[in-house]
């Protein structure tokens, strides 16, 4: 099969394609895109029921539309994406062909099917038991036979990305270790094995019992397991976008990794640490040990949030270092002043890493502690906290870089340019104000995946607070400033693929050029104040751990006020 | 672009960590130790700390608990459906039903008393968030979680299921008094 395939260098980015490879990446980017736009428009729905001056759509509707979003959006668009991203981070970056290319289309084929399955079970009703499904409430056998599918698709993706790591070593396309970027996303395919085997364990039974061949899957393992899949399925997540971000730094300043060692170090932190993260929403579930809980939602003394914490200084430091090596070394922010804040690939990497740190990071360490959980657990501060990792962090940085595919991988010349200009912003400042408001109506008491907050009918009704009317009216209005963001990424996108100007391919050959050996890196840089390469970098940092330690002893400070409990 | 090209030296990872990078894990690293063990030093000094006395029960062996102390305990009832409003003794062991879609019975509690609260679910997994306090816990069928609360301040609560149990999930809410 390897003779039949050609390669092709392209000219803007001089990344190299395998032409199999290539067709892959661009199948499954092209069905991540349209699940964004289904999970997009649907997002209009909840927004929109959800703003209590609209209310707009019937509960059972509501509900509905709730669980395709989120199975949508969570899953289907960002493993879509993911599976691109990791033909590309093999393939394209190591320059070989990709393994088993027919395989790799039967995987996106049994994805695809099990995604068509899964959204017509939904759409059917009698399946809106939200995307974590939890038993003993049942959806369709339909809906559980779409999920696997699509898992048993994006698992065989994952070993053909392994696959090609052996084809590219075999042929001797790179030398020594392979890139970082590539690095990165072995360690997201390697938590996605994880998850997708927890995802199976516990789906095929409640497949089972919903067709009526086991009679009772236990609702609290069921939780458990199916944690291991869920929140797992995030830190494959946050390995690819962090690789992507890595990516980017190289694409757009030229930038090195300020240390190899640290970098690759930290990955391997996620391995090791990083799915722990899943025991957090078993925090308010009865019959789990404290010690147990300890050590979990710990991370394991916390090393996963250590290993996130080490990215977030040396991301935007290499950055930082790249850009004073062209000579912006005035003050500590001149670096950051004289970035590219036109180039809708940097400003959405940088707006994402921003909001994934602050908003994401610090409310995702606040609600994984054992105890300050009790305060936030399913009010709708989680889902705030979630848009600002998944949303801000993930979705932003795979906007982030189809920016840069278009012209890449897809040949053809961005439509509308200003307007891809203003996107990240428009999106990723709307999300930024959209989570903050959600968080505030959390902390407030608000639920999540709630049809009615007025409990209209209810012989007992509560009243909230005004303020909580007021945030999640403001909530409403973030959204949908956010839905128009993301309606102009996919006109960009989709209106480039079939309007853009095509461009030239480069030349085809047989032949695999392989990567050549990298000069050895400059010595150690010598400018910078404190005896630092990255001031600047390192300034942010301390705001961002001093916000930490603030709002983290701040929550602890209100639960000391609550019932006694024990 | 080395990022996405393998690294140029071979040993990369003999290579020296920049002071920038060494500071900042110290100073990260401190901190998540600061996290780890203030959860655990909550245990010892803090009052607000999850019990995790559990026991496997049926809906038919809860229920039968509840009604006994409603029985006993009922001191009036409330609104057209009588719910049974229930003023137990300080101390003693109380039980909260969740189903579809509402908790019963009413509890009446002392304040700062300290009273064994049972809670279970009937059917699906329900959420138990009072309002406007905001402490939620997680209710889960088949298990009975035990919790020794202490109520801190007097008045009129709410408790609002905040876990997604179907179509009537925004009118279960029940009602909680602290004398």
């Amino acid at each position: 099969m390897s003779s039949a395939t050609t390669y092709r260098i392209c000219p803007r980015s001089g990344l190299q394609f395998e032409a199999q490879a290539e067709k892959l990446i661009l199948a499954n980017a092209v069905a991540a895109v349209v699940c964004l736009l289904i999970g997009g428009l649907l997002a209009i729905g909840v927004v929109l029921t959800r703003w209590p001056a609209v209310h707009w759509l019937e509960a059972a509707t509501f509900y509905q539309v709730l669980t395709a979003h989120g199975i949508n959006m969570l899953i289907y668009w960002i493993i879509f994406f993911e599976i691109a991203v990791l033909y590309f981070c093999s393939s394209t970056l190591l320059r070989c062909r990709i393994a088993t290319p027919r395989i790799a289309w039967f995987a996106f084929a049994l994805m695809f099917i099990g995604a068509v399955v899964n959204n017509v079970a939904v759409y059917q009703g009698g399946s809106s038991v939200m995307m974590t499904s939890y038993v003993p409430m049942m959806a369709a056998p339909s809906f559980y036979l779409g999920l696997i599918l699509f898992a048993v698709g994006a698992l065989i993706g994952c070993f053909v990305f392994f696959g090609t790591l052996v084809i590219a070593k075999r042929d001797k396309t790179y030398q020594g270790s392979v890139p970082l970027v590539t690095f990165g996303a072995i360690v997201a395919c390697i938590i996605a094995v994880f998850t997708i085997v927890s995802g199976a364990i516990i789906l095929i039974p409640t497949y089972l019992q919903s067709i009526g061949f086991v009679e009772h899957v236990d609702p609290l393992i069921y939780r458990m397991i199916w944690w291991a899949f869920g929140h797992s399925s995030q830190q494959i997540n946050v390995a690819a976008h962090i690789s992507i971000w890595y990516l980017v730094a190289a694409v757009v300043f030229g930038a090195r990794p300020m240390s190899e060692r640290v970098s690759r170090g930290a990955f391997l932190l996620y391995i090791l640490f990083l799915q722990l993260a899943s025991a957090h929403h078993l925090l308010a579930d009865p019959g789990v040990s404290t010690e147990w809980k300890v050590v979990n939602t710990s991370y394991f003394m916390y090393f996963a949030v250590l290993a996130s914490m080490i990215h977030g200084l040396t991301i935007p430091g290499a950055m930082e270092v790249a850009q004073r090596q062209k000579g912006f070394t005035k003050g500590l922010f001149e670096w950051l002043r004289k970035a590219p804040w036109g180039n809708p690939v940097f400003s959405g990497v940088f707006i994402s890493i921003i909001g994934f740190g602050f908003l994401g990071g610090i409310s995702g360490v606040m609600m994984g502690t054992e105890q300050l959980n009790m305060i936030i657990h399913n009010t709708i501060y989680v889902p705030g906290h979630f848009h600002a990792t998944v949303v801000v962090g993930t979705t932003l940085t795979f906007m982030a870089l189809t920016y840069y595919l278009i012209p890449v991988l897809f040949k053809r010349e961005m439509i509308a340019p200003t307007l891809a200009k203003w996107q990240p912003y428009l999106f990723g400042l709307s999300m930024y104000f959209f989570c903050l408001v959600m968080m505030g109506a959390g902390t407030l008491g608000v639920s999540r995946r709630h049809w009615d907050m007025a409990f209209d009918g209810s012989a007992l009704a509560y009243e909230w607070p005004g303020a909580a009317y007021m945030m999640m009216g403001l909530v409403g209005i973030g959204g949908v400033v956010a839905i128009v963001g993301g309606a102009i990424y996919i006109y960009v996108t989709v209106g480039s693929l079939l309007w853009g100007k095509r461009l030239e391919s480069g030349e085809k050959s047989q032949k695999v050029t392989p990567i050549p050996p990298t000069a050895p890196a400059a010595a150690a840089q010598t400018y910078g104040s404190m005896g630092f390469v990255a001031p600047g970098t390192f300034t942010l940092a301390m705001i961002f751990l001093v916000a930490f330690v603030l709002y983290y002893f701040i929550n602890w400070k209100y639960l000391s006020t609550l019932w006694g409990l024990s | 672009m080395s990022a996405i090209l393998p690294p140029a030296d071979r040993l990369w990872w003999k290579h020296p960590i920049d002071r920038v990078e060494g500071t900042w894990i110290a100073l990260a690293f401190v901190w998540c130790m600061v996290m780890f063990f203030m959860m655990v030093l909550w245990h010892v000094y803090g009052d607000q700390n999850l019990s995790t006395e559990t026991y496997k029960t049926t809906p038919d062996a809860f229920i039968a608990n509840a009604q006994a102390m409603v029985d006993q305990y009922t001191v009036r009832t409330e609104t057209d459906l009588e719910i049974p409003v229930v003023a137990p003794p300080a101390g003693s062991d109380i039980y909260l039903i969740a189903r579809l879609w509402n908790f019963w019975p009413i509890l009446e509690l002392e304040k700062d008393k300290t009273y064994r609260l049972h809670l279970t679910s009937m059917d699906y997994n329900h959420g138990f968030s009072l309002q406007p306090t905001n402490l939620n816990i997680q209710i889960v069928p088949g298990y009975e979680h035990v919790l020794t609360v202490t109520p801190n301040q007097s008045g009129e609560f709410s408790i609002v299921c905040n876990e997604y149990c179907g179509i009537g999930h925004h009118m279960m809410v029940g009602r909680l008094y602290v004398r």
